[in-house]
């Protein structure tokens, strides 16, 4: 499969298991940004972080 | 009436040389005559206005002191509660929502200090913009070119204020929707320090990113507006409980003693020769010499803009189940395009947040202040929808603000500031301080202006 396959059938999975209904003219659009996103996250999941490593809100009970 | 400052309307209401219902019947026949072509405005509160301007003025006849902002019109972007109206949010669905039942802290806090409130400003939906183009309104113009943008998604406002309708507007910021209308639109903005401004009374966006903040044309305005704005606010979770520090008085002392540094490597790369021409300028008006690199800031703007994606969706998800056809296209298909983006990789961007706010809190360790273009280009013409960034064809709307995200992702204070040249179109530079030290970055606005380095220029045709 290619990136374009696996893209449209995550999008195809995720939105219906999420419920939503969307429309064959929105495809290209939705998998340009969803390919650009997981690639800005692939570039953030590069960083090396310690397992301590604190996310950036605390909560404070 | 001419490009007059709040500070120069305030000062006169207070002497009783004009009358806050002068002030506003001039604000209300300007936004008459010259909002047909900006489209800045959403909804025009003239009757208040009026009301207010009457109380305005009967508690000075009856010797009371007179606020700061005494007779001020302004303007808040659309997703501000207004008493009696609904809040849209640049939205087609929130049209539907009842009117809100009060307004805003900050609409609260400014007409304590005598400014009047005029109306509602045009957005980019959602706030998931940085053009200003909204497909419900139409585009908010830029008054320099009306056939380019505002910038987003405080669109309405770069162009209220830039445009002279208004002297100062309030609008959101999560990744640059101060800072690229006030570039676009060359006029000054302020983004506080993430949790200086109460957001209570808005409609949010991403929660971790989201600011309020003013823009005027000039930084004394910016200051009377942000001193009468800050403080803590129960009603906003994020909102810092640290007591009000008042910058107007500290204007005055500008660059003295303060270390200066430009921004280098990725806040250079892909800028445009305005961009560069205009940091340069500021620079050098400052004595900055020194070149300093901020780390990981490619990073940082992938970690921001994965948290904008996945939290902006799960704000609207329920809506985009219900009712995605009635969402601007563009911002639609981002939003499900981050429903799908896997939580893993949001708390990753969430740790990664913290590790570049150690590593850039360690730089102002050396400087004061960073310098770095606000834009990497111009306002472009309005529909545009790609634009070459680094050599590379790149999509524009969410590459507009590549400079401005690293910054706002750990909540740093900034002022952009308008680069006029001549001829041509203005483009802002952004004044970076340490967390709290708005002081530090207005002070130096203030004295690039002083020095006319920076100036909000009248456009052609403002009064």
């Amino acid at each position: 499969m290619s990136d374009t396959d696996d893209l449209d059938a995550f999008i195809d999975a995720g939105a219906r298991l999420l419920g939503i209904a969307t429309r064959p003219e929105w495809r290209d659009a939705i998998r340009l940004h969803l390919a650009v996103s997981l690639a800005h996250a692939r570039i953030v999941g590069e960083f090396p972080l310690a397992d301590e490593a604190e996310p950036a809100p605390v909560f404070k009970a | 009436m001419s490009f007059e400052t709040a500070a120069e309307l305030a000062a006169a209401v207070a002497a009783r040389k004009r009358s806050a219902g002068e002030i506003v019947a001039a604000a209300l026949a300007r936004i008459e005559r010259h909002d047909k072509i900006l489209n800045a405005f959403t909804a025009v509160t003239a009757e208040r206005a009026r009301a207010k301007a009457e109380a305005v003025d009967a508690a000075i006849a009856a010797g009371q002191p007179a606020g700061p902002l005494a007779g001020v019109p302004f303007a808040v972007k659309n997703l501000i509660d207004i008493a009696g109206l609904p809040t849209l949010a640049g939205s087609k669905i929130n049209r539907e929502h009842s009117p809100a039942t009060a307004d805003a802290t900050l609409i609260a806090r400014l007409e304590a200090a005598g400014a009047i409130l005029v109306g509602a400003l045009n957005m980019g939906e959602y706030a998931y913009d940085f053009t200003g183009e909204n497909y419900h309104d139409g585009p908010s113009r830029n008054p320099h070119d009306t056939t380019r943008m505002s910038g987003g998604s405080s669109g309405g406002s770069g162009s209220a204020v830039g445009g002279g309708l208004v002297p100062l507007a309030l609008g959101s910021d999560t990744n640059g929707s101060i800072r690229v209308p006030s570039s676009f639109c060359g006029i000054f903005g302020l983004k506080p320090t993430y949790g200086r401004l109460t957001r209570a009374g808005s409609f949010p966006f991403v929660s971790s990113l989201d600011h309020l903040g003013p823009f005027a044309r000039n930084t004394l305005d910016l200051a009377l507006a942000y001193d009468a704005m800050q403080g803590p606010d129960p009603h906003d979770p994020g909102c810092a409980d640290r007591p009000a520090k008042p910058v107007t008085a500290l204007l005055g002392h500008g660059a003295a003693g303060l270390r200066i540094a430009k921004a280098g490597g990725y806040f250079r790369a892909g800028a445009s020769a305005e961009a560069l021409s205009a940091l340069d300028a500021v620079g050098a008006a400052l004595g900055a010499a020194r070149e300093v690199e901020i780390p990981e800031a490619a990073r940082a703007r992938a970690a921001a803009y994965v948290i904008t994606t996945s939290e902006g969706a799960a704000l609207h998800l329920d809506r985009l189940r219900t009712r995605a056809g009635d969402f601007d296209p563009d911002v639609r298909d981002r939003l499900i395009a981050g429903a799908l983006v896997p939580g893993s990789a949001v708390t990753q961007a969430q740790k990664f947040r913290r590790w570049y706010r150690d590593a850039v809190l360690q730089l102002f360790e050396e400087v004061d202040a960073i310098l770095a273009p606000a834009t990497p280009c111009v306002a472009p013409p309005i529909g545009q929808k790609t634009f070459v960034l680094d050599g590379k064809e790149m999509p524009l709307r969410p590459n507009i603000g590549i400079y401005t995200q690293p910054i706002s992702f750990i909540g740093l204070p900034v002022v952009a500031v308008p680069v006029a040249p001549a001829q041509g179109l203005p483009i802002g530079v952004q004044i970076i301080a340490a967390p709290w030290r708005e002081d530090v970055a207005l002070r130096l606005s203030h004295q690039l202006e002083t020095e006319g380095i920076v100036r909000a220029k009248p456009a052609p045709g403002a009064e």
